[in-house]
């Protein structure tokens, strides 16, 4: 475990399992298999973490090992993950290159018909360890730098700017949340740290590209983003393109915190590959006049559990959840929204918008919470289910909680197929029924790809052709 | 008054209800059909169950054929169809535990067996009067339609006084055969000191039509389960109820539209009506199997909350297996907006009265879906006398 470099061979686990490839890797710092406290210790001195982040570390693995799985309502595919076959830290160190030799083709015509720059296919092909951004974003990072915003890893943030990071962390979503929140905060490594101070409207969308040489998409990465008085931000994570994985479990934490009028946009684009398990914590807590948004597009995984939250704490505050889910063959996406109202007059929104195609399943599960003695609390949920195939699946699962007169709360949901009509209408003037079925599709959720940023919505409407070629004739 | 040597099949089957009964764990409050749920409300020491029963009868003239008979007399003299019908579903939503006491001490209640094209026009009445404190009453419900058939009954369930805390696990089965028409109404007006567990099971066959509507002003918790079985093509069930908690009342409602057949409908309306620190729990599910295409399938919760002190809690949910499907729920909470108080006392009607009738005309929608105006003139009553006492 502590040698510096060790090799090891990744197995194939599944024959069968889309997406699943395996090629020789040796990382510079690898944490073996297995959890237990040597573990929690040998990240922290890798990372060279102050004593109170070990504290925190071992604090939250005794928790992680108290709390049972979910068990009576969340789907029996989480009793096959094996915590004991997981390597929970591995660092980038000396990662060495794949070669294109070992991509499978079905990746590169993906790229191919997204129209991925050559750089990133490097990247996301894991044929480069990092995705060198440095031409290009070093313009935008010194405009930030100007401006007083702090970007910078997960780690940096805890190590250099302990006073601000320190207050906020773990404070939104406590390590004892859930047993996954208590897993991310035992291992966690990678993810940013972002703080915008006050007034502060940073233009450009921030994207965890920026960073180089770090620790950019991790296993077990912890985001807080911190936006003061009055500040706007946009972050994105993710791409369209297909993100190949050897990983099998992926639990992140991300935490946001908006200050008195500040507004915190958080876009998500997940396509991990199919043999993924992707237990993901995320919520948001709203001061006075503050605005958060999670625009949260889930596409790949074999089983996402991802319900992102807005904590409405100050007046006026607002939350909104835009959700896409697309479920094809062997996957099953649970995603959904949670708004705690805790102040008078916020108001919430989620619009969730699910495919499943194939054998896929989507679910949404939903909880809204209006508590004793706030006065004009309003949400507005929608979630709308598209069945592609007589196989496919999709279930709804939302909670209301609702005390008070004074409020008002609106659940609705829908579940339809494309209408023959429809497809025989398009056929008619010459579309083939393939391409009529994904023209339809991306009719159900063109109002939502629209929130995201262009060159991502222009992605997305991409993908979602191709992930329905084939699931009709 | 008459004496009856209960069967041996029943006795047995009492046994080994009452071996459930042991062998079942009390709900939890993990438990996902407890969820919101008040478990204090679960705390039923000191309980007995009741020694004799107050039932009355008010049956139609019916035609020939019709078997309408107290269920004790029934399990004697109709074993063989009572045994075929009785309780033959799990109950699935949370009161597993509670339907096993229920088979184990059963002696009172109804049995309705209406043959082949035989159609019954005034519904049937019973009245259940609780009496005696910290007593338990166990009513069945049984009734089956043969095919073409039809039938509507009414269940009505009060208190013999104001003080006595009764506990009531009622259980009603509707079977519904193919192309039948089976209404079904259930009246609940116990005191505020007493506790209600009503569960529900529906069976709808082929080009069925099947109504369960339940009305809650009473009690001081009250727990309704219904499930709906859409067993053959054409099937149709309506859920529906109406429930106006007031004081520190507290209604759970779960409910469970199952289609295991192709092209069939179920349309589901719950409407709560909350007034002082009373609360509300909604859960529901729809499950479309596998294969059974052309399903369309409703399900509605509306929450009018008439005082800030009122909580409700709504769960609706969806699980669909099956494609071609139109499904839908929904589900609001609100108060009534100072546009529409406007808008009476502009036509001169006071505040106070202008929210009665405004309440009076949400619970109404629900009324007006049973569809026999007799049984919806008894629950119009029934919610008028609740309204006076607000």
């Amino acid at each position: 475990m502590n040698s510096e470099t060790a090799t090891v061979k990744q197995v194939a686990f599944e024959k069968d399992d889309v997406g699943n490839f395996s090629f020789p890797e040796s990382h510079k710092f690898d944490a073996g298999y297995g959890l237990t406290k040597d573990t929690v210790d040998y990240i922290s001195k890798v990372k060279d973490e102050p004593a109170w982040v070990n504290e925190f570390r071992h604090k939250a693995l005794k928790t992680f090992e108290s709390k049972p799985m979910p068990t009576n309502w969340a789907t029996r595919d989480l009793e096959n993950i094996d915590f004991d076959a997981i390597r929970y830290y591995l660092s980038d160190g000396a990662k060495p290159k794949r070669s294109w030799d070992e991509v499978p083709p079905e990746v590169l015509e993906t790229f191919d018909r997204l129209g991925v720059p050559e750089q990133e296919r490097a990247f996301l092909a894991g044929v480069e360890a990092q995705y060198d951004s440095e031409a290009a974003y070093s313009n935008v990072k010194e405009a930030l730098a100007d401006e007083g915003v702090i970007f910078v890893t997960c780690s940096e943030g805890l190590k250099e700017h302990e006073e601000i990071f320190r207050p906020w962390f773990g404070k939104v979503i406590p390590t004892g949340d859930n047993k996954f929140s208590a897993l991310n905060s035992a291992v966690m490594s990678g993810g940013s740290f972002i703080y915008i101070p006050p007034g502060v409207k940073v233009k450009h969308p921030l994207q965890a590209y920026f960073r180089i040489n770090s620790e950019n998409f991790g296993q077990f990465e912890r985001t807080l983003i911190i936006a003061d008085e009055g500040s706007e931000v946009m972050y994105m994570e993710g791409c369209t393109a297909p993100k190949f994985e050897t990983a099998t479990l992926h639990s992140a934490v991300v935490e946001l915190v908006a200050m008195k009028g500040a507004k915190i946009q958080y876009i998500t684009v997940q396509n991990w590959s199919s043999n993924v398990f992707n237990l993901v914590t995320k919520r948001g807590l709203a001061h006075e006049d503050a605005e958060i948004r999670w625009i949260d597009c889930n596409i790949g995984s074999r089983l996402t559990m991802k319900y992102p939250g807005v904590v409405m704490k100050g007046e006026r505050a607002r939350g909104e959840v835009i959700s896409i889910a697309l479920a094809n063959d062997g996957q099953h996406q649970d995603t959904g929204a949670k708004m705690i109202h805790a102040a008078n007059n916020t108001t919430s929104n989620v619009i969730s918008k699910s495919i499943s195609v194939g054998e896929g399943r989507s679910t949404y599960r939903g909880q809204v919470h209006i508590p004793k003695h706030l006065k004009g609390c309003k949400n507005n949920t929608e979630c709308d289910a598209l069945l592609i195939n007589t196989n496919s699946r999709t279930d709804t699962y939302p909670a209301i909680s609702v005390k008070g007169n004074q409020h008002v709360t609106q659940h609705e949901a829908s579940v339809s197929q494309v209408s023959q009509e429809m497809l025989f209408y398009m056929q008619q003037r010459g579309i083939s029924e393939a391409a009529a079925m994904s023209l339809a599709v991306n009719g159900f959720i063109n109002d939502l790809v629209s929130e995201f940023p262009m060159e991502y919505s222009v992605e997305l409407k991409r993908l979602i052709e191709l992930e329905m070629e084939g699931s009709v004739g | 008054m008459m004496t009856t040597t209960t069967p041996a099949w029943f006795e047995e089957s009492q046994q080994r209800a009452l071996a459930e009964y042991d062998a079942l764990a009390m709900p939890s409050r993990k438990d996902e059909t407890w969820r919101f749920g008040n478990m204090k409300q679960l705390n039923f020491e000191g309980y007995t169950p009741e020694v004799s029963s107050d039932l009355s009868y008010n049956i139609p003239e019916l035609p020939e054929g019709v078997i309408c008979m107290p269920f004790e007399e029934a399990v004697e003299q109709h074993g063989e169809l009572v045994q075929q019908y009785f309780m033959r579903r799990e109950a699935r939503l949370g009161s597993a535990k509670f339907t096993a006491l229920h088979k184990a001490n059963v002696k009172s209640g109804l049995f309705v067996y209406v043959p082949d094209n035989v159609k019954v026009e005034q519904p049937i009445e019973v009245s259940h009067v609780i009496s005696g404190a910290k007593q338990i009453a166990f009513p069945h419900t049984l009734i089956v339609t043969g095919k073409n058939a039809e039938v509507s009954v009414l269940d009505r369930f009060a208190s013999a006084n104001q003080v006595d805390a009764g506990l009531c696990i009622a259980v009603n089965d509707l079977i519904a055969g193919d192309g039948s028409k089976l209404s079904y109404c259930a009246i609940q007006e116990l005191n505020l000191q007493s506790r209600m567990i009503q569960v529900n099971a529906t069976e709808v066959g082929r080009d069925a039509h099947a109504s369960a509507f339940t009305l809650n002003t009473g009690a001081q918790w009250a727990r309704n389960e219904a499930i709906s079985l859409m067993t053959g093509e054409g099937a149709h069930s309506d859920m529906l109820a109406c429930s106006i908690p007031s004081g520190t009342q507290q209604y759970d409602q779960r409910t469970y539209q199952h289609h295991a057949a192709p092209h069939t409908n179920s349309d589901l309306l719950y409407k709560n009506t909350l007034y002082g620190t009373s609360r509300t729990v909604f859960s529901g599910l729809i499950l479309v199997d596998e294969g059974a295409h052309y399903t369309d399938a409703y399900q509605t919760c509306r929450n009018l909350m008439m005082e800030d002190t009122a909580e409700s809690n709504s769960m609706p949910g969806l699980e669909i297996n099956a494609d071609q499907v139109k499904c839908s729920h929904g589900s609001t909470s609100a108060s009534i907006s100072d546009e529409e108080i406007f808008y009476l006392r502009a036509r001169g009607i006071a505040p106070h009265q202008a929210r009665r009738l405004i309440a009076n005309g949400f619970s109404i929608e629900a009324v007006e879906r049973i569809g026999n105006d007799r049984i919806e003139e008894l629950v119009v009553e029934a919610i008028d006398r609740k309204f006076a006492s607000i």
